[in-house]
């Protein structure tokens, strides 16, 4: 059987953010085995001091660069049989996001351009992301983000071809007179947007 | 406001490392010029340049990241780490100039007045003039000060003059980087924050004061390099080395387990690949991750003969100052022994 197993990616994050997460994680419990990947010699050795001091088992794969993975077994979890050497490849739902929610075309409150840049920023980052999330659902003025001439179009497109679903509220897309301008993805209803948000681990933006 | 969430590093774990300036200034001369007495060459704290027979010009500049999330605390803290260097030198700070980076739509005006009001707090307490200063807008908040001092060249301390049979004292515990980090990960204890704080925004003045009545053969302030690698630099001169006793290197509170669950600076690591091949001894991890821990505004680390030892400790815990006697002087030169 197959260990249940979370992911973390911790590249690019500076320390003690990959300790962090790892603690959390841990804290928050529910799975055998906790892979983190992390491309910076020090966050590597600081997981390693990590994982002792939690009393984790703690086994290492160095994937390419200074990029490395560590697998923590807490010491509570059912061990891995001899011999067998746990991979969560065959497990890579565990721990990600099944939707992300974005509900503007911008980020967060204060400078309206700010907050589409950010906006942009992070949906091209998600294209540049290992885990990608089921769905991305777009609601509001974040509809906007699926038109034609839209800067975030390219990368939506990008999340398409690599398998996310991309859907934009009807409604909202009616109430900005966008409908027929949508050029990515398709068009879903207040009561699937509801099923979707209930099914699984959401994030919500914007 | 968290001050501290804008920032990547924080205080002087901000700095390059070691290795990385001896690369960029390698091949990098300039003229002799017959009134510089110390300049980037050197490991000094600050730079030393001849005014007259028994006056010379002490220079050095310091700024770095918020290390703490009160402003006006942090403005404290980086006026005393950057007249620490002047007082390593056994000089006197005259004058200051602010160097300010601010993101002033994300944090608005009253930080920066505080973390300003903060930094004169702490210049007038010793002594030491603000003339002026440039600022400019930045996302990552930053505040630091060149500053000024004088002192006689024939007096002014160095920091590699060891001679054998001497005595190492150090007047503030270590530690602040991993405070640092545990602050962020919020998992520092009240305990560690308030002792660290203290530490941090205590002057070198009182302690340098003390010390000026001794004889002193050298003295550094610990900052970025941590306690080990300025320990390496004051062990570079010609005559001999010095070893550290690793049970009498004073700690701030919680910061052995903060090391041990593995938050530790970015900065310690870079310290120790720059610096590892100086150290001999009794290297365990985690003693490596406290010698090498970057201070903010640390204490003073002076070496004096040991007939001073004693009656120095006694004069500077008369002054209300804290201290440690924590090493001697002698071995190799270039060798830091741990013991």
């Amino acid at each position: 059987m197959n260990p249940i197993c979370r992911v973390l990616d911790a590249r690019g994050l500076p320390c003690p953010q990959p300790v962090i997460l790892a603690r959390k994680a841990l804290a928050e419990g529910g799975f055998d085995l906790l892979e983190i990947t992390v491309d910076d010699p020090a966050s590597r050795e600081n997981l390693l001091k990590f994982a002792a001091y939690a009393k984790c088992q703690v086994e290492e794969e160095r994937v390419e660069g200074a990029q490395t993975r560590l697998r923590l077994t807490p010491s509570g979890a059912s061990s891995p049989q001899a011999g067998e050497i746990p991979t969560c490849a065959s497990a890579p739902e565990a721990g990600r996001a099944a939707v992300v929610l974005i509900a503007a075309d911008g980020i967060g409150q204060g400078d309206l351009d700010l907050a589409r840049l950010l906006m942009r920023g992070f949906l091209y980052t998600l294209t540049e992301s290992e885990q990608l999330p089921r769905r991305v659902i777009l609601m509001n003025s974040g509809v906007k983000l699926a038109i034609e001439g839209s800067g975030s179009l390219a990368n939506l497109k990008k999340l398409e071809d690599r398998g996310v679903e991309v859907l934009s509220c009807g409604t909202c897309l009616e109430f900005y007179k966008l409908t027929d301008t949508l050029a990515v993805g398709g068009i879903t209803n207040m009561y699937e947007i509801a099923g979707h948000l209930l099914e699984g681990p959401t994030v919500s933006i914007g | 406001m968290k001050l501290t969430s804008y920032t990547r590093f924080s205080g002087c774990g901000a700095k390059l490392g070691p290795g990385v300036l001896e690369q960029a200034l390698c091949g990098l001369t300039q003229p002799a010029y017959p009134d510089l007495l110390a300049d980037f060459q050197g490991g000094e704290d600050a730079g030393l340049f001849r005014l007259g027979a028994h006056s010379a010009l002490v220079q050095t500049v310091d700024f770095f990241p918020p290390i703490v999330d009160d402003p006006h605390l942090f403005g404290r803290i980086a006026a005393a780490n950057a007249l620490s260097d002047i007082y390593a030198m056994g000089a006197r700070p005259i004058t200051a100039l602010a160097l300010v980076c601010h993101p002033l739509k994300a944090l608005g005006l009253e930080p920066l007045k505080a973390m300003l009001a903060g930094g004169l707090e702490a210049l007038t307490e010793a002594g030491c003039a603000l003339l002026g200063g440039h600022s400019i807008e930045d996302p990552e908040p930053k505040l630091g000060y060149a500053i000024t001092g004088l002192v006689d060249p024939a007096r002014a301390w160095r920091n590699n003059t060891l001679r054998p049979g001497g005595r190492l004292i150090l007047t503030k515990p270590i530690g602040t980087g991993l405070v640092n980090m545990a602050l962020r990960a919020e998992c520092a204890s009240p305990e560690s924050q308030a002792a660290a704080a203290t530490a941090m925004a205590t002057l070198n003045r009182v302690a340098a004061e003390v010390l000026s009545r001794f004889s002193v053969q050298a003295c550094t302030d610990v900052t970025g390099f941590g306690l080990a690698g300025h320990a390496a630099e004051m062990a570079a001169g010609d005559v001999c080395g010095l070893a550290i006793r690793m049970d009498r290197v004073p700690l701030l509170p919680g910061v052995e387990e903060y090391a041990a669950m593995g938050l530790i600076p970015e900065g310690t690591y870079r310290n120790r690949d720059g610096r590892l091949r100086f150290l001999a001894g009794d290297l365990s991890s985690l003693a490596l991750d406290l010698l090498f821990d970057p201070q903010t505004s640390g204490g003073l680390l002076a070496a004096l003969p040991e007939a001073e030892a004693e009656p120095a400790m006694a004069a500077l815990r008369e002054a209300g100052v804290q201290a440690w006697i924590i090493g001697d002087t002698g071995g190799e030169p270039g060798q830091v022994r741990i013991l």
